[in-house]
């Protein structure tokens, strides 16, 4: 075990005493780090201080403690939230005072008042409002989104961003989320392995219950939820606009629902659970955020280091799995990048997608949103013949409104390609049509 | 819409702020996190019993109280979130007790910075705490005492170690930790005992389909499957000596009728309510059988002998094992799954589970009457107990907590009873008890090169670069000692090569693990306090199902394994 000579007994003064555990790693080898990538002692301290690193979404607060107790030092983070009430049992930079301010103003200048040294530059909007080049300053991006689109977007974008003349355009992205007790971690390199749009069917949305349920024959107390959300609404207060976050909307819904639940006899309406419903809230806990973030955190790290191998490298395993409802488990694998992915596959490959051959164009466009493996809400589709339908311009719109009436059998043909875009991502995905 | 409901009362400030765990534990896991006193004995870096506590102030626990004997150094501010550069000289507990308590204004935090082997001869001074989390390096002799007290007092001990990459902790909990709310995921819940069906059941099935062949379309895509399975056995059973289908051949074969009864003229081509009857075949048509760890509880000893001071779970045990022994049957949960069909049928039959889950669970507190007055309780246990007890009777689960090892300062290390199991999860390829292997012979080196008053201090393994090489050598020694003594005390004789393997493999984690030299990685330690405090939250709110006793966290491979030692 050979060791970088910077320090030579346990307690050092000057500007690394602060760094002295983490400095254990950065100047010693383990038995576990490859040589030809670790250079120990002052080419991998100043290249770890000097990488610039990005992060976001809502395991944000933990993710800048970790990154800055990690020893980055300069950290740009974007969220385009304020800070909620609901948000306080767990993000743990915001108090009460601070509720309607923006996060990622807050969390920065916490963290920089806690950790001197570490530089902070927070941005208050979406992460799609900056472009590729803006991303391209980064040695690594890493992400605790709450909302696949948001990630399906980042995710696209720097696969986009990969020039193989240029190494350095390659932008790792370690991405977590979580649920309750349950959460996961993954490490991608864009067009290298497997994406978040090769994963998509491991976050398959949650089925949705058909209208003629909700409007005819409600049988659980969220069927009369849902029914005031989507029937009620539109019938007696079409004039505003539902505002998820104001009480008296909700307490109006709450009313609406539990109405048509005592008209059914079916129990168990509350508030709580209209709230749950409407707002589709994943309940969530500091402990299992602290869990994958830190995961999230701990890749980045060895990323940046070498200081031990990092999952993600191609051919090993990229994808960690936690559940901690019963006893402690975890499930590490490699997820395979997939050839037919319409972000990193070859991009000749169509993907196949089942399509009912009496269904409507109109039919078939709603079911994409739902749809595991393509979540599309807003797609336009064409065909190597023809546009059967775009939504992204007006007057295309117009001029393709008329196929939506169309069975999808006198649209396309088995094993036809279309193209479907979705104003959400910038790319386009290509689906083969299997008749069922 | 004429008369709805008067005005709602919202939700108050306290379900807005913990709205999304409420969601997770209700509101009586939330008082049993109020009324908790959790102490953290806190030392090393000190890193991860605080992020422990970080994640268990911000769900709201009543009380803790951090004792630690540590200055503030330069050192804890490059690791440790809770100090700042002001604090440098300061009382590390003082410190991290007051940027904690910053977390939650509903906290009380409180903190003790006497040494911890002063601190713990005074009287009576665990009493207070319904939980000690301690963390390594510990003094042997102190480490003792908290198992000692942990074993008298029946309250849970955590100890938690968290050196580089690397981490592990062990949960000394009371002999029978019984845990009713266990959440089960939701697919594996469902009982509708269609092989056992009652007579109101039946009678609602034949109803139901009465004419099936003679229904208009709307009507014969709206039968609930539940109706459609019990009839299509009832038909069965005529042709099959009034047998229902009894293994998977037989049940492919019904399923195959069922699924055949199904119209395909319809506009989609099929029947929702029929698709369900056919996915439900494989997995509702099992005997409503209890697992033998269910069983077990109703063999256990403390089921079986109810006294004036038996805990309530044991109460309800003995009614439900004897409900069990009358009836073969578990009482019945009476949740239904949502399926197609119309409203007032699916209520129906709803009302049918309801009904018999409620005669069932009258059944049972009879019984939890009879023992009670038997036993002269003179408390009587609420029926909304024996009600939680009646409806998650399938999934209840029995942790039988015990001592973890102390690693003694002379002398081996015994695992017992559970020698054996481990010896063989050595030969496992991605075992991690190799890693638990390390750890251990990182405390066996700790507490023999330390003084042997508890008051003296640790020493820590890998401090100085001088030391490195000869330090890993000897805990490597310590370790293939623990090893090669593991292996013998469970008679086994393993394979010579892959016996070299698991050395090598320990080799390397000493190595990594000494490499740290006693620091701790703020995400490792971040990583570790989340998994503690989901357990803390587990064993306080007696939710969900705790680890039983060890978990192992690689940071290299991220990967976790857990083992009963």
């Amino acid at each position: 075990m050979a060791e970088a000579t910077i320090t030579s007994s346990s307690t050092v003064a000057g500007p690394r005493a602060k760094w002295t555990y983490l400095d254990k790693f950065l100047n010693r080898t383990g038995p576990f780090t490859d040589p030809d990538s670790f250079q120990p002692g002052k080419t991998v301290i100043e290249s770890l201080e000097r990488s610039k690193v990005f992060g976001a979404g809502g395991l944000g607060c933990e993710i800048l403690k970790n990154l800055a107790l990690s020893g980055f030092k300069d950290i740009h983070v974007i969220d385009m939230d304020t800070i909620d009430v609901s948000n306080l049992n767990r993000q743990f930079l915001f108090r009460a005072a601070d509720v309607g301010s923006f996060k990622a103003d807050t969390a920065a200048r916490f963290v920089e008042k806690r950790v001197k040294g570490v530089k902070i530059t927070p941005y208050c909007g979406k992460i799609q409002d900056k472009d590729e080049a803006y991303y391209m300053q980064f040695a690594m991006i890493v992400c605790g989104l709450d909302s696949i689109e948001a990630r399906r977007w980042i995710n696209a974008t720097l696969v986009g961003m990969v020039d193989e003349q240029d190494p350095d355009s390659l932008k790792p992205l370690i991405d977590g989320g979580t649920e309750g007790f349950k959460g996961q971690a993954k490490v991608i390199l864009p067009t290298m392995t497997s994406c978040i749009e090769c994963q998509l069917d491991m976050h398959a949305p949650r089925a949705a219950v058909p209208l003629c349920t909700l409007a005819t024959i409600p049988r659980q107390p969220q069927h009369c939820i849902e029914w005031a959300h989507i029937i009620a609404w539109e019938e007696h207060r079409k004039e505003i606009t539902l505002d998820t976050d104001d009480p008296e909307h909700i307490t109006w819904l709450y009313q609406q629902a539990l109405a048509r639940a005592q008209e059914f006899n079916i129990p168990g309406v509350t508030y709580s659970m209209t709230q749950g419903v409407v707002k589709n809230i994943i309940p969530a806990i500091a402990s299992t955020n602290a869990i994958v973030a830190a995961s999230c955190c701990n890749e980045a790290f060895k990323l940046a280091t070498n200081t031990n191998p990092f999952l993600g490298f191609p051919e090993t395993d990229n994808y960690m799995m936690y559940t901690g409802d019963e006893s402690v488990y975890t499930y590490t694998f490699e997820h395979q990048k997939k050839d037919d992915c319409p972000v990193c596959g070859l991009g000749t490959i169509a993907r196949p997608l089942e399509v009912s051959p009496n269904m409507t164009l109109q039919d078939f466009v709603e079911s994409l949103a739902e749809k595991p493996e393509a979540q599309l809400k807003k797609p336009s589709i064409r065909t190597g013949e023809k546009s059967l339908y775009i939504q992204s311009l007006a007057d295309l719109e117009r001029q393709t409104r008329h196929n939506l009436e169309k069975k999808m059998v006198d649209l396309v043909e088995e094993g036809e390609e279309m193209v479907i875009t979705d104003k959400a991502f910038p790319t386009q995905f290509k689906y083969k049509v299997v008749f069922k | 819409m004429a008369d709805l409901p008067p005005p709602v009362q919202g939700p108050t400030a306290k379900e807005k702020k913990y709205d999304r765990q409420l969601r997770l534990w209700g509101a009586n896991g939330q008082v049993a996190l109020e009324k908790s006193h959790i102490l953290l004995i806190n030392s090393g870096p000190g890193v991860v019993g605080l992020e422990t506590l970080k994640n268990l102030v911000l769900p709201g626990i009543g009380n803790f109280t951090i004792q630690d004997s540590a200055v503030v150094s330069e050192p804890d501010l490059g690791v440790n979130f809770f100090l700042e550069e002001e604090h440098l000289g300061g009382s590390r507990a003082e410190h991290t007790c007051g940027l904690l308590k910053e977390l939650n204004p509903d906290v009380n935090g409180n903190f003790v910075s006497e040494p911890v082997e002063s601190w713990i001869s005074h009287p009576d001074v665990l009493f207070p705490y319904t939980l000690i989390l301690a963390t390594a390096p510990i003094h042997p002799l102190v480490l003792s005492t908290l198992s000692a007290y942990a074993d008298t007092a029946q309250i849970p001990l955590f100890y938690v170690h968290s050196v580089g990459f690397y981490s592990h902790f062990s949960v000394h909990l009371p002999p029978a930790f019984p845990v009713v709310d266990t959440h089960p995921s939701p697919e594996t819940t469902s009982d509708l005992r269609l092989l056992k069906p009652w007579p109101e059941l039946l009678e609602y099935a034949t109803q139901k389909t009465a004419n099936l062949q003679g229904m208009s379309p709307d009507d014969h895509g709206h039968v609930p499957f539940v109706a459609l399975l019990l009839h299509f056995l009832e038909e069965w059973k005529k042709e099959h000596n009034g047998e229902v289908p009894q293994n998977y051949k037989e049940k492919t074969a019904f399923r195959e009728t069922v699924s055949k009864a199904a119209r395909t003229n319809t506009p989609e081509g099929g029947e929702e309510n029929f698709d369900e009857a056919v996915a439900a075949v494989l997995k509702s048509l099992n005997p409503p059988e209890p697992s033998s760890s269910v069983k077990d509880i109703f063999k256990a000893p403390e089921s079986l002998l109810i006294r004036h001071n038996s805990p309530s779970f044991w109460v309800i045990a003995n009614a439900i094992g004897l409900f069990y022994t009358k009836y073969g049957v578990l009482p019945v949960p009476g949740a239904v799954p949502d399926m197609k069909a119309r409203s007032a049928d699916y209520i129906e039959l709803q009302n049918v589970y309801k009904s018999k889950a409620r005669k069932d669970l009258a059944e049972v507190v009879e019984s939890v009457r009879f023992l009670e007055r038997n036993a002269n309780r003179t408390a009587q246990i609420e029926e909304k107990n024996v009600e939680a007890f009646c409806k998650n009777a399938a999934h209840i689960k029995l942790v039988r907590g015990r001592p973890f090892p102390v690693i003694p300062r002379e002398g081996e290390v015994k695992f017992g009873g559970q020698a054996r199991t481990l010896a063989q999860q050595l030969s496992f390829p991605d075992s991690l008890l190799p890693i638990y292997i390390a750890f251990l012979a990182w405390d066996k080196f700790t507490a023999t090169h330390s003084p042997q008053a508890a008051s003296s201090a640790l020493i820590i393994p890998g401090l100085s670069p001088t030391d490195l090489a000869s330090e890993t050598e000897n805990i490597t020694s310590l370790a293939f000692t623990i090893v090669s003594d593991l292996v013998k005390e469970a008679s086994a004789s393993p394979d010579e090569a892959d016996f070299a393997t698991v050395k090598t493999q320990i080799g390397e984690c000493v190595q990594e693990l000494v490499r740290a030299g006693g620091a701790e990685l703020h995400n490792i330690a971040a990583l570790t306090g989340g998994i503690v405090s989901q357990e803390i939250i587990k064993v306080v709110t007696e939710q969900y199902v705790p680890v039983d006793n060890t978990c192992v966290f690689d940071g290299v491979r991220s990967r976790t394994a857990v083992f009963r030692v």
